[in-house]
This record gives structure tokens, C-alpha cells and sequence, in this order.
């Protein structure tokens, strides 16, 4: 069905527009139109249409659920919550104070955040459109594994002592004081409608210009680089490559949905998938903007953990599959 | 005087509600007081995940988005 995209990039950008197929400008040029219609496509429908099915989930609903569960049933649904909750990165630090103050422990919470920004319906389908669905799967399930093992790597460590005063004794005297909390009444159909079309054009608003800059980078790429240099030296999956992915990753700051096109370019090129996934996830997460905004509640020391298991883990990932694909 | 606080971090949706409000006030007449609060601990005393939030007098009345012209209105209005 997707083919479509292709079709209508060839006949805009060789047909038409008489590049030719063989010339760098045509294939790049050719990855851009395909690409970007396709996305925009893709966006419009499946924003909306997942909007009208979770317009009852809220991250209210979310802390009520974690408040009450078993540390590791926690971590778990912490992580998929994270996953499939709609939210936006400038509420993570009301997010964080209205988790911590429930009572749920901070490994649950950092759980639900670090998921949050990797995995989101916007970024699964881009993958699955881009990439197929084995490295859609693969995506997800290192996402999900990331956030539970920090959350409880953080848990074990006892992070919560390393928050802001203010925050480790709300944290402590969760329960004593209930918050003022709405009382959701179902939604009728014509309140999902409003809602999705609210997502819709939120969404939108935010990531398209990630999505041009995504593909314009990935395009870039597809036409102007050699595949050879990409063999010469990363095709083989040195070692090096993959922490030095992942640091390259962090001053680069992008949504997932700006960097999924560009992974479609470097798998293309033959770019070894765990190196590929280590340099994505890594800006994707990574990101100094967020990290010194929760600063706000957390102490230095703490951030620092929390960004060098972040990095940890991204390489230990990458290392992984790289040894698995290679075999 | 009616007094105002918008919750939230300082992103645009906060500025464009802060504006909406005053914008509203105005054109009905109504004196109020709006004030932008980023400060971590008064969105955790209201109990506020989601912003922009808004308060009117003391009491949480609005969060997670640009609130409707009506609403607007409505809290203003409704004393």
C-alpha cells in the first residue's frame, strides 16, 4: 500500500522534474519526497485515530495505577505507560513532582520518563513504515528494557535520597496529603473527536520541522555519501564505534520522529544495526535540554547517574546486537 | 480584583494562555491580576501534572492545555 509514496516521488522527481535516477541530486531528491509524503501521511492518520482510542488515558490515571502496584509490576507498567501515554516533555517535571508525591518510587517514575520520548506511537510508526517491522520490534523492546532496568538499577541505589529536599520529603510524606484530583466521566464520542483533532494539530505543530530536517539529513546522506566510506570504516562494527555512536549522539538533539528517518539512511548504507540503534536512541534520550530542566528536582549527582547509565546502556545495546547480526 | 495564576514551565502554550486571560478580562471589563508561576512546588501543592494549569483565587480551575474562550469567561464571570 506504502508503495504509492514511491511511485509518486518517481514520477515528481524523474519523470517530471527529469533528474535521473542514477544522479546523486535524483536519489536524494527522490528519498525526500518519498519520504516526507509518506510521513505526513502516515501522521495525520494514525495520530488521529490513536488519539480517539486513548483520549481517556491521562497521566492521572497513570499515577493512580503505579501508586498501588508491586514494586516490579511497576517498573513494567511504568515503562509501557511511559510508551503509550500522551505527554509532553514540558511536563515532565509536574509529571515527576506529581508521581514522587503519590508515593511511587523514584525507579518507577524515571522508568516512565526515560520511555516516554523513545517509544511513542509516532515513532513505532515511522519505524515499522521506514524500517520494517523486525526493527520496529527490536526498537520497542530495547526502549522498554532501558527504562525498567535504569528505574531499577535507580531504585537499588536509592535515588531517591539524591532529589531536591522539597522532593525526597514530599516523596516521604506521600499519602498524608491528597491533591485535588479531577473525576473523569466517560467521553462521548464527540469529546474524542475534539480531542484527537487537539493531539492531531499539537503533534504536528511539534514535529514538522523534525520531520523535514530528518529526512532532508537522511536524503543527504542516501545520495551524498559514498556506501564505501560507511564500509571502510563503520560496516564492519568495530568496537569503538558504538560508544563513540552514542557520544556523538548526545550534543545532537532530536525527537524521535527526526531521527528515524535518518537511521533508514544509515541502515541503507550498511551501517550494522546495533551501532545504527545505539546513535538514535542516544540522541533521542540523551538530551542536555531535559536533563538540566530536571535539575529543578533532582540533585547533580543523581543527573550524572542518570545520563551515564543512559549511555551505558545504549552501548551495551548496541554492542549486543552488532555481535548478534553479525553471526 | 480577581487574581490569576498560570502554572507551567514558561513554554508557549503557558505565554499564549496567560495572554488568552487577560485578553478576555479586558475585553469584558473585568479587573484581574494574572501571574505566570514556574516554580515546582506550587504545581505539586495543586496537584498539577499536566500544564498550562490554571488557578483563579486560589482554586485549581483548569490544566493540560490553552483553555476554551468560554471557560475563560465562565471563571471569570461565574462570581
Amino acid at each position: 500500500m506504502l508503495s504509492i509514496f514511491t511511485d509518486l516521488a518517481s514520477l515528481l522527481v524523474y519523470t517530471l522534474a527529469g533528474l535521473s535516477a542514477e544522479s546523486r541530486l535524483g536519489q536524494s531528491l527522490h528519498f525526500f519526497v518519498e519520504d516526507t509524503t509518506k510521513i505526513f501521511f502516515l501522521l495525520v492518520v494514525m495520530i488521529y485515530s490513536i488519539a480517539l482510542l486513548r483520549a481517556s488515558l491521562n497521566v492521572e490515571k497513570v499515577r493512580d495505577f503505579l501508586a498501588n502496584r508491586h514494586k516490579f509490576v511497576g517498573y513494567v507498567s511504568g515503562s509501557l505507560f511511559g510508551a503509550i501515554t500522551p505527554f509532553c516533555s514540558c511536563s515532565s517535571i509536574p509529571v515527576f513532582l506529581g508521581f514522587t508525591s503519590a508515593g511511587i518510587p523514584v525507579g518507577i517514575t524515571m522508568a516512565f520518563l526515560l520511555t516516554s520520548p523513545l517509544i511513542n506511537e509516532v515513532a513505532v510508526l515511522l519505524l515499522f513504515s521506514l524500517v520494517g517491522w523486525k526493527v520496529t520490534v527490536l526498537y520497542v523492546a530495547v526502549g522498554l528494557v532501558v527504562g525498567i532496568v535504569c528505574g531499577l538499577i535507580l531504585d537499588l541505589l536509592h535515588a531517591e535520597r539524591l532529589l531536591q529536599p522539597f522532593a525526597y520529603k514530599a516523596y516521604q510524606n506521600a499519602g498524608r496529603m491528597d491533591p485535588q484530583r479531577g473525576t473523569p466521566a466517560a467521553l462521548s464520542l464527540q469529546q474524542r473527536h475534539a480531542f484527537a483533532r487537539q493531539e492531531l494539530m499539537d503533534i504536528l505543530s511539534r514535529v514538522w520541522k523534525w520531520v523535514f530536517i530528518g529526512v532532508g539529513l537522511g536524503a543527504a546522506l542516501h545520495g551524498f555519501v559514498p556506501e564505501a566510506w560507511f564500509e571502510q570504516y563503520l560496516g564492519s562494527g568495530q568496537w569503538w564505534s558504538v560508544p563513540m555512536a552514542v557520544l556523538v549522539g548526545v550534543p545532537l538533539y532530536s525527537n524521535a520522529t527526526g531521527v528515524i528517518p535518518v537511521m533508514e539512511s544509515l541502515l541503507l548504507k550498511g551501517l550494522p544495526l546495533g551501532t545504527t540503534m545505539a546513535f538514535c536512541m542516544s540522541t533521542v534520550a540523551a538530551s542536555f535540554p531535559e536533563f538540566i530542566l530536571l535539575k529543578q528536582v533532582m540533585q547533580w549527582k543523581l543527573l550524572a547517574i542518570i545520563f551515564l547509565m543512559l549511555l551505558l546502556a545504549f552501548t551495551l545495546v548496541g554492542w549486543a546486537l552488532n555481535v548478534i547480526y553479525l553471526f | 480584583m480577581i487574581q490569576v495564576k498560570v502554572l507551567g514551565s514558561g513554554c508557549s502554550k503557558c505565554v499564549k494562555t496567560a495572554a488568552l486571560i487577560e485578553s478576555v478580562a479586558s475585553s469584558c471589563g473585568i479587573p484581574v491580576q494574572v501571574e505566570k508561576e514556574a516554580s515546582p512546588q506550587v504545581m505539586m501543592q495543586f496537584g498539577v501534572m499536566r500544564t498550562p494549569a490554571v488557578v483563579v483565587d486560589g482554586t485549581l480551575v483548569h490544566a493540560g492545555s490553552i483553555p476554551e474562550t468560554a471557560a475563560v469567561k465562565a471563571w471569570l464571570g461565574g462570581r
